[in-house]
């Protein structure tokens, strides 16, 4: 084959966007890695020697040093594995909270009549807009007099009270998008409204219910202001308050031993979203229907 | 065992605005009983109401005699199938039709057994542990109609159920539905508002606008003897033609017509005033191109369906009224000619201002 039959076969335009394809991928993965530099900062940093951390903008440490990992996850009174385990514990049991009752209370406003629905819809909504230090110093107080400060339940059992109202907003606007013929032929079959919520809603609203429990456990895992108001005794400490530990603002703070813990620290979240991420996308809700 | 449903003065209001008014309503046992209407008529409002899902603002609902307004759907031995099959998505075909009996808390070899059965009467064997969404849309409505059938109801209650499927797939279901009424004996309430399902399946249709029931009966009383204006050309295809007529003010007897410039001598006298404008209704099939009987003159041709089978012509009277003819066979009747139209007395309806009928 000739250049100039080459030419005809692969036309300019094809070449063109060829190269801006290129250069395309070239500006993507050069943002991708200035927004990923800090977090592969931070990995290599736990694995250098604390003396040439700050020294060097190089991700590939002069040697390899497991000791921030060691003094990180034993260098405290208790081990790392103690935070992990409190942090693991409230995570998971607010996160089953926030989609337990989240996901009634969306049902209710979404399915069934009650006095004064849309006003006590729109009052939850409201709360969306106040500012969580404004409620901080009064839910304190309440827990102090209810005997929880210094526990784990003022972090957890809200949560089972549907605090959350964006999480209702979002199953709300789910369930609604669910055909009501679906209810009514589970009506005709007998089922009472909580059935219905348990047998037809919830198994139908998997994406959203993947969605909040991912953003929740995220959220209570990352959370540091919450434990750090109502914890103060170290057993009882979340990984964030842990990873506080390390840095003394008045003696020497121990940086490889934080990133160390930090690195783990990212390792359930990644997990947590790695497991549930599949089902966001599972699951249309609407496939027995007709329409 | 089929139930009989008693309707009596039922009402349904959505806050102060009244939907359906006061209707009163039998149906016996066994009956194949239509609801027809145009869109929102109230039929399905109807419908729901009787299967429990719309409350009851008024009026009484009692099946074999029991009041039920204040009775669960469940509990009312109903089973419905509804026009979107509604069929739960993330149960297979089985647990569909098993989870009704499962929530009534029934045995399972018995729940085994209800289900291979009405899998069996529909033929859906062998898609049991299919989910809805591997089903095509016939497939689906007989799911649907196999969770009624599992529960084994007093009455069956239909909203629509063929009006989604194609053509073909809608005159067989249509068929295999009246066989299945055949075959349970069941009371069946269908809904829709297709004339021609009203008209193939019932054995009494009831029609329906805006709230009240027009005429009740069996199909062919309302086709031959419409009560009003509406029933008459709802029911029938193509539509009954109506004609501007006026009662002749030199006759007496009252039996004298003006149609179309034409004076037409009736066999009845007309239950109207003088001078009151009526309306004059022939269905297209008792017109015929011919002067041999009662004559509305001659017509212009404007639009000829040919069907094969029979031939459809719109024509306009001398007057300029539209006329529909429908003719059997192959006609060799071309558009801008002109026909004379004729009819037999005994086939034409006259209606009165208010629509109802007055011969």
């Amino acid at each position: 084959m000739t250049d100039a039959t080459h030419a005809l076969l692969a036309p300019p335009k094809v070449q063109r966007s060829a190269f801006k394809s290129i250069l395309l991928h070239a500006v993507l993965i050069l943002c991708s890695f200035g927004m990923l530099y800090p977090i592969l900062w931070m990995i290599s940093g736990s694995f250098r020697p604390q003396e040439e951390l700050f020294g060097t903008s190089s991700l590939i440490p002069s040697a390899l040093d497991l000791g921030g990992y060691v003094r990180g996850w034993s260098g405290l009174q208790v081990t790392f594995g103690r935070f992990f385990w409190n942090s693991l514990v409230i995570s998971v049991l607010a996160t089953i909270g926030n989609v337990v009752g989240c996901s009634l209370a969306a049902f209710a406003f979404s399915r069934l009549r009650f006095a004064g629905r849309n006003f006590w819809f729109a009052l939850m909504l409201g709360t969306l807009m106040l500012p969580y230090h404004v409620v901080l110093i009064p839910q304190y107080i309440l827990f102090l007099h209810l005997g929880w400060v210094n526990t784990p339940l003022p972090l957890i059992v809200p949560k089972y009270l549907a605090t959350d109202a964006f999480f209702i907003f979002l199953m709300v606007q789910f369930f609604r998008g669910i055909p009501k013929e679906l209810d009514e032929a589970a009506v005709m079959d007998g089922c009472s409204p909580f059935r219905i919520y348990w047998k037809i809603m919830l198994p139908l609203s998997l994406p959203v219910l993947a969605t909040a429990a991912i953003f929740s456990f995220i959220w209570t895992w990352d959370d540091f202001f919450g434990p750090l108001i109502y914890l103060s005794d170290i057993n009882t400490y979340t990984v964030q308050l842990g990873l506080r530990s390390f840095v003394d603002s008045t003696g020497s703070s121990d940086w490889t031993a934080l990133f160390a813990m930090s690195n783990l620290s990212l390792i359930p979240v990644f997990l947590f979203f790695l497991f549930f991420q599949r089902l966001l996308i599972e699951g249309i809700a609407t496939t027995g229907m007709k329409r | 065992m089929a139930s009989g449903i008693t309707l009596e003065k039922i009402q349904k209001r959505y806050g102060a605005l009244p939907v359906i008014h006061g209707v009163d309503l039998k149906i016996e046992p066994g009956e194949f009983t239509v609801f027809v209407g145009p869109s929102g008529c109230g039929k399905s409002t109807l419908l729901r109401m009787i299967a429990g899902l719309e409350e009851i603002s008024g009026g009484e609902l009692r099946i074999d005699g029991e009041r039920v307004n204040e009775t669960a759907p469940s509990k009312r031995g109903i089973a419905m199938v509804f026009q979107s099959y509604a069929l739960y998505p993330h149960m297979s075909v089985y647990k569909n039709l098993s989870f009704g009996l499962e929530t009534a808390g029934m045995k399972k070899p018995e729940v085994d057994a209800r289900v291979k059965k009405a899998a069996d009467i529909l033929q859906i064997g062998p898609l049991l542990q299919r989910k809805p969404k591997a089903l095509s849309g016939g497939q689906r409505q007989r799911v649907a109609i196999g969770r009624a059938i599992v529960r084994e109801p007093r009455i069956f209650l239909f909203d629509e159920p063929l009006s989604n499927l194609d053509a073909e797939l809608r005159v067989q279901m249509r068929v295999e539905l009246s066989k299945l009424h055949q075959q349970l004996g069941s009371t069946m309430i269908y809904v829709t508002h297709d004339q021609v399902e009203a008209m193939t399946m019932a054995d009494k249709i009831v029609v329906l606008r805006d709230g009240r029931i027009m005429q009740a009966g069996r199909p062919l009383d309302l086709y031959n003897d419409p009560a009003n204006q509406f029933v008459a050309g709802f029911i029938g295809s193509p539509k009954m033609n109506f004609l501007s007529a006026k009662l002749d003010e030199t006759d007496a007897s009252h039996r004298t017509i003006e149609i179309a410039g034409q004076r037409i001598e009736l066999q009845k006298p007309l239950a109207a005033r003088e001078g009151e404008p009526l309306t004059f209704g022939l269905r297209p099939e008792h017109i015929q191109p011919q002067d041999n009987a009662l004559s509305l003159g001659s017509a212009s041709v404007q639009l000829v369906e040919h069907l094969g089978g029979s031939t459809v012509v719109y024509a306009s009277t001398q007057d300029g009224q539209p006329a529909t003819v429908l003719l059997e066979g192959q006609r060799p009747i071309r558009i801008g000619e002109t026909i004379p139209l004729s009819f037999h007395p005994s086939k034409s309806h006259v209606f009165g201002q208010d629509g109802r009928r007055v011969c």
